[in-house]
């Protein structure tokens, strides 16, 4: 876009890449917000639904569809509290750190093949570590509070974060090992073509791997059944219990903003981003590079594609949520150090294993193997790199 | 934008650095990155000490994608910010008891510090400012991305410098022994943190010899005392001081 | 105070200069200067633990400055991966030493119900 806006625009390049980047961030503040208000609608809904009632009906028509809307403006117009022995500058900033650290994680989170805020070549070690600096919001937010509902959940919030991030990085280290490189976009892009080919049937480890990564990931963005932290029934509200208003929803967005990043995650990672469970854009014919509509229109199919299942992984967390009871803090403890943990390095070894025994996959000739396509790091004669060889355990040479 | 970051140094002849996106990024970064330092030794309050120290090493991982070191400011943000400096911050939670919050130190401490602080700075500055080959950067290079030769590196393999000639052979060795020497260390970290900081068996409850270290006013002259006479004989703090 | 106004001239010549390895030297002293003088002044055990993190994001600053590519002229060979290498490792350890230092920290507060390095003459003769 910026070079659109250079070249026939005749804008400054110093301007043209403001622009561009301005525009980015809208773009991207609006995936948050409006999905936010989304999600709670459906959230609502959903969970009437499972508890056999119906839900929002009356805002907006039969559905209740603008709900949410209704509900941002009441917390507009609510009283802007602030407890009496709160430490003011870290009460009043804390929602923004939360909100911060979510909104940060979606600039190296592609939409598309070339929908992306920067490409960053550890995208994915970017995105978890972004990811897990929301905990500061919520130990200052509980910190700040003075009020010892808020600091309990703030402190086991915090536990329960750090704690899973360990898990969490190992199950997101396997596809990583698939793919060859800690790109997003090339993890993607190793996913082309049918559904045969996306990580999530590579075998039967990373299978594993996928549903230990809900489960961390769930944890991770303290969603029941890990939600001690936002305990309605034990700590009042957790960290936001002297928050209201304005200050209470950037919390929220900041949760449903992990939420979202985090099913977006789990569809680049394991199912396959953009790349459909059919591929369409070479069914229609429309292949990269032939003119730049075409380019365009395969992204934005790809970026419908990708929302969609987003969208479907939140949805099932919402499922989840209203379904299973609340964990208590020492479960959860144990179930992230007695079995996510050693679940997931085992099945890490099983994955490695599977990769070096049969490198072409279980069934020959079904699914590009990724060791074929792994992209080459050492330069061969002449300097150009090469592949590392068809067979992945195969001896590095290096140089001539 | 990376590759556009560096031909960008060759962008136009531009009067003030800071209109180059690179330039003002940096500024941006380093800006926040030593006011924060500067205000972490100026707080009193250990818990804003804290969220300020967090927000300098956040720029200071900013500073690290600027300079085109990815997987070092990832690893930044990843380890020493939502690592170190969660654990630090659950220590402060833990002790910030509200005596402990503000603990001021003496005046002539403070005096002697600065001033050593300054003729350091100036040591530090003089040295970075006299080599002119420090001072000139690089146009229009694009860096290739780092994360996998540093993991190949690790491995033992080098492929930033192969080595030349035949039979090829690598010129520079790996990190294979660092690499081993420092998990063995985060083991042993691991297992010494853990051993230092197991709940241990107490004779008497910690909060009866807290009450009995500290002065109680007037009014709890009782409570103290039965508390006093309770842990006379088990408590250091009980003694002289 | 002379030795203060002595770089103050070349100093912000260095705002009209592009960015190079002597900004990102500037940024790394002021780093490991405020660490040290945190960890001289702070009487809070955690607050000279905050100092030493500062000492060490000052000393990996200058690493990944003389590491990078962009930074250094055409004239000068930048460290490249070996800098880069080190701060990893530079990282790694000091989340060893901050975890170790804690343990012992919160094992003195069990202990003395302060964390006031002050108070920390228990051996004093």
């Amino acid at each position: 876009m910026a070079d659109f806006l250079i070249n026939t625009l005749g804008l400054p390049a110093w301007l043209a890449w403001s622009i561009t980047a301005m525009v980015a961030a809208v773009l991207i503040l609006n995936v948050i917000a409006g999905g936010a208000l989304a999600f709670i609608w459906a959230e609502r809904k959903i969970a009437g639904r499972i508890q056999d009632r119906l839900g929002p009906t009356r805002t907006g028509g039969k559905f209740g569809w603008l709900q949410s809307l209704a509900d941002g403006i009441k917390l507009l117009a609510k009283e802007d509290l602030m407890p009496d022995g709160a430490d003011g500058m870290l009460f009043r900033i804390a929602p923004y750190v939360s909100f911060c650290a979510s909104f940060c994680a979606f600039i190296a989170f592609p939409f598309a093949f070339d929908f992306i805020g920067q490409r960053l070549n550890v995208g994915v070690f970017f995105v978890i570590a972004v990811l897990g600096l929301e905990v500061f919001g919520v130990i200052l937010a509980g910190y700040a509070s003075a009020s010892k509902w808020s600091l309990f959940g703030a402190m086991r919030e915090a536990a329960q974060v750090v704690s899973y991030e360990v898990p969490l990085g190992m199950c997101v280290v396997v596809p990583v090992m698939l793919a060859g490189s800690m790109d997003l976009v090339t993890i993607a892009e190793k996913q082309g073509g049918w559904f045969t080919s996306w990580f999530l049937f590579h075998d039967p480890f990373t299978f594993v791997v996928f549903w230990i990564y809900v489960t961390c990931a769930i944890a991770s963005v303290n969603r029941a059944p890990f939600d001690l932290a936002e305990a309605e029934s034990e700590l009042v509200a957790g960290f936001h219990t002297e928050y209201s208003g304005l200050r209470w929803s950037y919390f929220f967005m900041a949760e449903y903003g992990s939420m979202f990043l985090v099913s977006a995650l789990a569809a680049i990672l394991f199912m396959g981003g953009w790349n459909g469970p059919v591929p369409v854009a070479s069914i229609l014919g429309l292949s990269e590079g032939t003119s730049d509509t075409a380019n365009y229109f395969v992204r934005l199919l790809g970026m419908v594609n990708l929302l969609g299942k987003a969208t479907l992984g939140v949805l099932a967390m919402m499922w989840i949520r209203w379904t299973l009871p609340r964990l208590r803090i020492d479960q959860v403890m144990a179930t992230c150090l007695k079995y996510c943990t050693p679940l997931a390095a085992a099945m890490f070894l099983g994955a490695m294993l599977w990769q070096i025994a049969l490198p072409g996959g279980l069934v020959p000739g079904l699914r590009r193997p990724a060791a074929e396509i792994r992209e080459g790091w050492l330069p061969g004669p002449g300097g150009a790199a090469r592949s590392v060889g068809e067979d992945a355990g195969a001896v590095v040479k290096v140089g001539a | 934008m990376m590759p556009y970051v560096a031909t960008a140094f060759f962008a136009a002849p531009l009067p003030l650095a800071f209109i180059n996106w690179h330039s003002f990024f940096f500024f941006l970064f380093a800006a926040v990155a030593c006011g924060f330092a500067v205000a972490v030794v100026a707080a009193d309050n250990v818990v804003r000490m804290a969220f300020y120290l967090v927000l300098s090493l956040g720029a200071t991982a900013g500073l690290f994608f600027l300079a085109g070191a990815e997987f070092v400011g990832a690893m930044q943000l990843m380890i020493y910010v939502g690592g170190t400096l969660v654990l630090l911050v659950f220590g402060v939670m833990l002790t910030a008891q509200a005596p402990f919050v503000s603990i001021k130190g003496n005046g002539r401490d403070r005096v002697v510090a600065g001033v050593v602080g300054i003729v350091l700075l100036a040591v530090l500055l003089q040295a970075a400012l006299s080599v002119t080959s420090w001072r000139q950067p690089a146009a229009g290079i694009v860096a290739e991305p780092a994360a996998t030769p540093i993991g190949m590196a690790l491995v033992g393999v080098r492929v930033d410098e192969p080595g030349v000639g035949a039979p090829a052979r690598n010129v520079r060795p790996g990190y294979v022994l660092p690499f081993e020497i420092v998990s063995i260390h985060l083991l042993v970290v691991l297992v010494g943190a853990a051993y230092l900081a197991r709940a241990k068996r107490r004779k008497t409850p910690r909060a009866i010899e807290v009450a009995a270290s500290v002065e109680p006013p007037a009014s709890v002259a009782e409570h103290a005392a039965i508390g006093r006479d309770r842990s006379r004989g088990a408590s250091v703090l009980s003694g002289g001081r | 105070m002379l030795l203060g106004l002595s770089f103050a001239v070349p100093l912000f010549g260095l705002l009209t200069e592009p960015v190079s390895v002597a900004h990102y030297l500037v940024v790394g002293a002021i780093l490991f200067v405020s660490g040290i003088v945190c960890m001289a002044i702070k009487r809070n055990a955690l607050g000279v633990l905050m100092g030493i993190e500062l000492v060490l994001n000052g000393a990996n600053v200058n690493f990944v400055a003389f590491a990078s590519p962009y930074l250094q002229g055409t004239g000068s060979r930048s460290l490249g991966l070996d800098g880069q290498v080190i701060a990893v490792f530079v990282i790694l350890l000091a989340a060893a030493e901050a975890a170790v230092a804690l343990a012992i920290t919160l094992n003195f507060y069990n202990n003395h119900a302060t964390v006031d390095v002050d108070r920390a003459d228990d051996l004093k003769g």
